[in-house]
């Protein structure tokens, strides 16, 4: 029976959301094909606690591997893993995240087993000879569909594409011990630096509150980040003329050559809307902007614009959205 | 030390694309090309590490047809020191094809560090380099966003979601570049000059198999023309009421 493998990926001890969301897809899958969703999962030890959540997304089985060296990402031995596990069994396709670790450890993993893949895909279709996926490409200005030959194929889903769905599997779990020593690789990930770990992901926030040079200095920032505390779900991104200024860590940016992002709520402060920033946010599902410019290019892609300083605007903004959301509790 | 870059050559993203009439490529009429994004970024890197080490020389790899050669000058322009076209009619799709060319050039080429883009700015795949990887048996570092050569070994830094994570590797080795490292420079006049003379070798690519194929190619929905409520913080209620009632985010 063709089976879905999953790999779940998790971080200091965590699942993370991502994790859920490409069980979800498995589990839609498997249904559809009459199989069973097998996830892998890798982690230092204790990790195996968090087999029971992924059951709960659909998990028929996970497989476990445990070992201090799997505390930072393995790209080698968690490669040699997942390969040896797509090996052992009859799967369809195989999924993972289109997460920063999922573009490495995916292509990783196809490249070993000689397999087809696609990458960042938004949705997929396992049909009776081929899978078939869309992927954005031309910087989000075009959809592609793509067509796999050959099983398993294997994709990595885009963050945020599916929302997790809670469908209890039979959750078995199995233990099995890593196919090399983590710590032996050639490329060792020495040190995982996290920042702020109260703050949401980019990736994962429904809403995103970036500021652009209008900004002016980093210290300003302190605008934006209380407008997302007010929201309360919101991650705060930046154009690259703001990373450029070291205003805020490179990982901030959006756009072209930044993230790509797509959330609910997409808030611009002080950008302009060059056309490398839009690449990287115009399938949010509702933009706003706030430039003091009526004619910046932003205002053409925000559903709600507001021509205004953002000195002005935003704190009034920050305080009308802290009274809204304590008055719908 | 000796370094190869593999570089694309894709339009130019400040358009509005159209689709060809055969529904799977975009409509190349009136598009002007560049060297891909990333691409750039990783050969301006190449010539910052030659030029710090004081010796070394860069190589630059594309794979496609007699175009690109346009953009193989402009790297020879910037600094380096060979180009190399894999000649073929189309650019395959599939990662696996073009890399399985790749390799083939690169294999006994004696290069300390082997460097490519993330991704490409069209395809938006980032898996050739990993096929290039695979096919030489090296180990490979995927978007580093900071990369540092000492002593026969390597090491980067590769931003995670909310922070960033700092790998150290073994050479010779493959690495593919993010954003952050390097801008590329701006040839100069002399450059240019002097590229004309710069040797431009041309072979038949050897692909491999295509395994994934591009079925339809669409625009995606265009968005409504944005909208201007008001100016300035009086502006703010009726935004906030918009929020709530209309989109439903707040
Ligand atoms: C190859 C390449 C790749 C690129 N990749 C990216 C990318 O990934 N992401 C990205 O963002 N950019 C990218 N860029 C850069 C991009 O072209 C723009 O330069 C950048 O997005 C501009 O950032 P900005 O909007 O913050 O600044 P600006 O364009 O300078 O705009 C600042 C805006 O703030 C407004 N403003 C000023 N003061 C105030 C105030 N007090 N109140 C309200 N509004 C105010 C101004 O009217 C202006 O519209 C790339 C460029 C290239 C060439
Ligand atoms: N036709 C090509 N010629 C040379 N290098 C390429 C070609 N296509 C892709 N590459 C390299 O592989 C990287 C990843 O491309 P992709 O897998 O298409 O996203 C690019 O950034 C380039 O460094």
């Amino acid at each position: 029976m063709p089976n879905v493998l999953v790999f779940a990926e998790a971080r200091g001890g965590e699942l993370r959301k991502v994790a859920l969301e490409a069980v979800t897809a498995a589990r839609r899958v498997a249904d559809q094909v009459g199989g069973d969703v097998h996830v892998v999962l890798v982690g230092a030890p204790g990790i195996a606690g968090r087999a029971s959540a992924l059951a709960e997304y659909g998990a028929d089985l996970v497989v476990v591997s445990e070992h201090p060296g799997f505390a930072n990402y393995a790209p080698e031995a968690t490669t040699a893993f997942v390969a040896e596990r797509v090996k052992g069994g009859d799967y369809r396709a195989v999924i993972f995240s289109a997460s920063q670790q999922g573009k490495d450890l995916a292509p990783r993993t196809a490249a070993r087993l000689q397999q087809a893949i696609a990458t960042d895909v938004t949705s997929f279709e396992v049909g009776a000879d081929a899978v078939t996926v869309t992927h954005p490409g031309y910087t989000g200005k075009v959809v592609q569909t793509l067509r796999l030959v050959g099983t398993p194929a294997i994709v990595s889903l885009r963050p945020g594409a599916v929302s997790p769905v809670a469908k209890a599997g039979a959750g078995r779990t199995e233990s099995v011990p890593p196919s090399m020593d983590p710590a032996a690789g050639r490329v060792v990930v020495t040190e995982t630096i996290l920042g702020d770990t109260k703050t949401l992901d980019l990736g994962e926030a429904p809403v995103i509150i970036s500021g652009g040079r209008g900004l002016k200095a980093a210290e300003h920032f302190k605008l934006v980040e209380d407008l997302a505390a007010a929201f309360g779900n919101a991650a705060v991104g930046a154009t690259r003329a703001v990373t450029d200024e070291g205003w805020r860590p490179h990982s901030d940016q959006i756009g072209q050559t930044g993230r790509l992002v797509s959330p609910d709520l997409y808030v611009a402060l002080g950008i302009s809307g060059a056309i490398q920033h839009l690449a990287g946010m115009r399938t949010s599902k509702c933009i706003v902007a706030i430039n003091k410019d009526k004619e910046a290019p932003i205002f053409k892609v925000a559903d709600y614009g507001i021509v205004g300083d953002v000195f002005d605007v935003v704190p009034a903004l920050t305080a009308a959205v802290q009274q809204a959301r304590q008055s719908s509790n | 030390m000796k370094i190869a870059v593999c570089i694309k050559r894709v339009p130019e993203m400040d358009v509005t694309f159209k689709i060809a009439p055969t529904g799977k490529a975009v409509d190349e009429t009136g598009l002007k090309w560049d060297m891909s994004d990333f691409d750039g970024y990783a050969v301006e890197a190449a010539l910052q590490l030659t030029e710090k080490a004081g010796t070394g020389e860069v190589h630059v790899i594309s794979l496609g047809p007699d175009v690109v050669q346009e953009t193989l000058r402009k790297a020879l322009s910037m600094g380096v020191a060979k180009a190399v076209q894999l000649k073929c009619d189309t650019v395959p799709f599939d990662a696996y094809a073009i890399g399985t060319a790749l390799a083939a050039e690169l294999k006994d080429g004696g290069y300390d560090l082997i460097m490519f883009g993330k991704m490409s700015i069209d395809g938006a795949n980032g898996v050739t380099q990993f096929v290039v990887a695979e096919l030489l048996g090296l180990p490979l570092v995927h978007a580093c966003s900071k990369l540092e050569i000492a002593d026969g070994k390597g090491s980067a830094r590769r931003e995670i979601e909310g922070g960033g994570e700092l790998v150290s590797f073994a050479l010779p080795a493959i690495v593919s570049i993010d954003e952050g490292i390097a801008r590329p420079r701006y040839p100069s006049l002399k450059g240019i000059m002097a590229a004309k003379r710069k040797p431009l070798e041309v072979r038949p690519a050897q692909l491999g198999e295509v395994r994934l194929t591009i079925e339809t190619m669409e625009l995606p929905p265009p968005r409504a023309a944005g909208r201007i409520i008001g100016e300035g913080a009086a502006a703010v209620p009726e935004l906030v009421a918009l929020l709530q009632n209309e989109a439903k985010v707040l």
